[in-house]
């Protein structure tokens, strides 16, 4: 089990940590986060065929450059610590999705980033695929929120296929009645769609029965999330931390009271172990698929809240001035709550981690 | 096969038939034996210089012996001190004729080590040390009394700081002494816990003439010293918990619910859940460490990370452990009531949450200090201890 980052994953963290702090900084975060553009175009194209990061576990074979979730891993901490409004992460399970589905075609337009492909993963009623004539699907139904789903060119909908079953279904973003609602988001930072499918012609990836591809998808989103989750919450304890040895009340800096230096520390012990967890989680997506599903369920059920915690903490450690509107410390508020539930609440993960460990 | 599996398996066969013998509960005499028998085997002391009685090898040995050793209780712990603490410090600051003579005594068991540091009035503030040394000619005398004392009633030898110039402030008064442990001044008293058992010792001194080259270091420089070995203490403190028995476990307190019928409920579900949250990731902090420490990276202040997590996590599990097993857990001397009872030990010892939260913020995060009024001012102006509430207050 390998726990600390490779010399090749910490060139390549300083390399997109270097790009985003002079093309993406945070004025560029705003910037796209209050206008209608659901991302950044510019960031995204740069990132994928300057920095050919889009393809990075699409093997080279289908136009990527064939490295593991570990490489992945490192450029979603960046993105997380810079909250970059890039689709990277759904993208980055989109594309690992159409690698276990063996999809040739679509790959290539995905490891090079010219298409953005999403999931859009139901957590209610799924949409229904049914067969129209000589073995063409059509879906019908609603998947209520896509992250990233306003971002799309392609989505990859998980629908019923009868009896119980699911499938894996590419649409394209303009295919005939589908209708992509952008939603107001809490999170201005990763924007979410109503996808409402009204008897769309659907292509069926793979098997009509997915259902272990598509449980290990929700595995690996897991495991990715709480990699981006993790650079957020650094980035949080930095700027906290800076901010603390700067700012002066009662004649004293503010982080030499021991009110806050032991939150500070606290939040620091959080940061530990939490990048201890991701990790292994990432360790086990990449080297121990039969740990996967434990390993999932534990990361999300850890990351969620420690990532709400000490964003939380590192906006009222601010003072006022973390609650105005320019301060940033809101936005990372703001993602570490949608991002604690954007797969399901803290409960949900929780349950499934119970069951993993046998507590039933 | 590389030189360095080569060595382990020598190892590993070599402790399986010495080990194989023991009584499950050696005595101070076993022990030494055993001592001496590793010792001229050539495990202890892998590292240490060859020039005064180490083997002069690299980590990498040191590494394959442990890994030889992970899962062989060796009766062992009573060099802990001198091994962890004592030792190295006498490396780094001894002279040249101290470690000629400590050092291989020290590693082959033929001399227990003490470390004397705390005190009744100096617990968190250490520096604050009221035993004081003053010099007679070639020697110093010491009186005062210590407190949290391992191993004392066992020790031949202890490393002792006291107080040497009480006219300058507190951290720049303080020598570091070699003490002969039965000397009759050297009084040794256990101290009983509130385990009911006595894991550390109260020790007074009266009178005790000590040889002035048995000063470690310079004369009034003893406070860096003592820095160091602490910061010794706490990393093995944190990162050596991984094997120690945990009568609270996830695992163990998942096969009592079980065993209960328990799991059906929601609420010792969540427990249980919540345990299983904290242990993994600090089994996990801890494995990341070591992983780093192997390529390199030293964890320095950051132990104190590992030491303050696992003081919460076994309070915490011992406490948890009591929720789901209920009143049965508290009767008859069983583990869970000796954890609780162990809890705050671990919370105290080595440095409180506090202090650790405080080393955590100043020397890992670098945050200002606190204004100190201690470090400007005489020792001999100084409060010190547990003060008696004035007239008025």
């Amino acid at each position: 089990m390998r726990l600390i980052p490779t010399e090749e994953q910490r060139e390549l963290a300083a390399t997109v940590r270097s790009f985003l702090a002079d093309r993406a900084p945070m004025a560029r975060v705003r910037e796209i986060a209050e206008s209608d553009e659901p991302y950044d175009r510019t960031a995204w194209t740069r990132l994928s065929s300057e920095l050919g990061l889009a393809g990075l576990a699409v093997p080279e074979a289908h136009g990527g450059s064939g490295a593991g979730f570990g490489e992945v891993a490192v450029v979603l901490e960046e993105l997380g610590a810079a909250l970059t409004p890039v689709p990277y992460l759904s993208a980055a399970v989109a594309a690992s999705l159409l690698v276990a589905l063996d999809a040739k075609d679509l790959l290539p337009g995905v490891a090079s980033g010219e298409t953005v492909a999403v999931v859009a993963l139901p957590d209610g009623e799924p949409p229904v695929g049914r067969i129209v004539d000589r073995g063409e699907w059509v879906l019908e139904g609603v998947v209520e929120r896509v992250p990233d789903g306003p971002s799309a060119d392609l989505l990859l909908v998980v629908a019923s296929t009868g009896e119980g079953r699911r499938g894996v279904f590419a649409v394209a973003a303009d295919a005939p009645g589908l209708v992509l609602t952008p939603l107001t988001t809490f999170d201005l930072t990763r924007p979410q769609a109503r996808a409402e499918l009204g008897g769309v012609p659907a292509r069926l990836l793979g098997a009509s029965d997915a259902g272990a591809v598509i449980d290990r998808t929700v595995d690996v989103a897991s495991v990715l999330l709480a990699a981006e989750q993790l650079g957020g919450m650094r980035r949080c304890l930095d700027v906290i931390v800076e901010y603390a040895k700067l700012r002066v009340q009662f004649g004293r800096f503010v982080g030499s009271f021991q009110g806050v230096k032991h939150k500070l520390a606290d939040m620091h012990c959080v940061l530990e172990q939490a990048e201890s967890v991701v990790r292994y989680a990432v360790w086990a997506a990449d080297e121990a698929p039969d740990e996967l599903p434990e390993a999932a369920a534990f990361a999300a059920s850890f990351m969620g809240r420690a990532y709400f915690q000490v964003a939380k903490d590192h906006l009222l450690l601010h003072g006022g001035i973390g609650f105005t509107w320019e301060h940033d410390a809101h936005l990372y508020y703001k993602r570490a709550k949608a991002d604690e539930v954007m797969l399901g609440p803290p409960r949900a993960h929780r349950a499934r981690l119970a069951e993993a460990l046998g507590l039933t | 096969m590389t030189d360095l599996d080569e060595y382990r398996s020598r190892a590993r066969a070599w402790l399986a038939e010495r080990t194989a013998d023991l009584p499950p509960d050696p005595g101070l005499a076993e022990s030494r034996a055993f001592m001496a028998d590793l010792y001229d085997a050539g495990y202890v002391g892998i590292t240490w210089p060859a020039e005064y009685g180490g083997r002069g090898l690299s980590a990498a040995e040191e590494r394959a012996f442990q890994q030889a050793a992970a899962d062989v209780p060796l009766p062992v712990g009573v060099f802990g001190i001198g091994l962890g603490m004592c030792g190295p410090t006498l490396l780094s600051l001894g002279t040249e004729e101290q470690k000629r003579r400590y050092v291989r005594p020290l590693l082959r068991g033929e001399e227990i080590w003490c470390q004397m540091f705390s005190e009744p009035g100096a617990g968190s503030d250490v520096a604050s040390l009221q035993t004081r040394a003053v010099r007679d000619g070639g020697h110093w005398v010491v009186d005062g009394q210590k407190v949290w004392t391992s191993a004392a009633r066992q020790a031949d030898l202890g490393l002792l700081i006291a107080r040497t110039d009480p006219d300058v402030p507190k951290h720049q008064g303080i020598t570091m002494f070699v003490v002969d442990m039965h000397d009759p001044g050297v009084d040794v008293r256990a101290l009983r816990d509130m385990t009911g058992e006595s894991h550390f010792n109260e020790i007074f001194f009266t009178g005790v003439r000590v040889p002035a080259e048995n000063v470690v270091g310079e004369v009034d420089g003893g406070w860096a010293a003592a820095v160091t070995t602490l910061l010794h203490e706490r990393v093995s403190i944190g990162m050596g918990a991984t094997r120690t028995e945990r009568p609270a476990s996830f695992a163990a307190l998942r096969t009592a619910a079980r065993e209960r019928g328990l799991l059906g409920e929601p609420g010792v579900r969540d427990l249980l859940l919540d345990l299983y949250l904290r242990e993994r990731a600090f089994d996990l902090l801890n494995a990341r460490m070591s992983q780093e420490v192997k390529a390199g990276i030293q964890p320095g202040a950051r132990g104190s990370v590992s030491k303050l997590l696992l003081a919460d996590l076994t309070l915490a599990s011992a406490d948890l452990a009591s929720e789901i097993l209920g009143p049965e857990c508290l009767v008859g001397d069983g583990p869970i009531a000796r954890a609780l009872a162990w809890g705050p030990g671990m919370a105290l010892g080595g440095g409180t949450n506090e202090i650790m939260r405080n080393i955590i913020g100043d020397r890992v995060l670098g945050l200002p200090r606190e204004p100190q009024v201690d470090r400007t001012i005489p020792f001999k102006a100084l409060k010190v201890g547990t003060q008696a509430k004035e007239d008025g207050e």
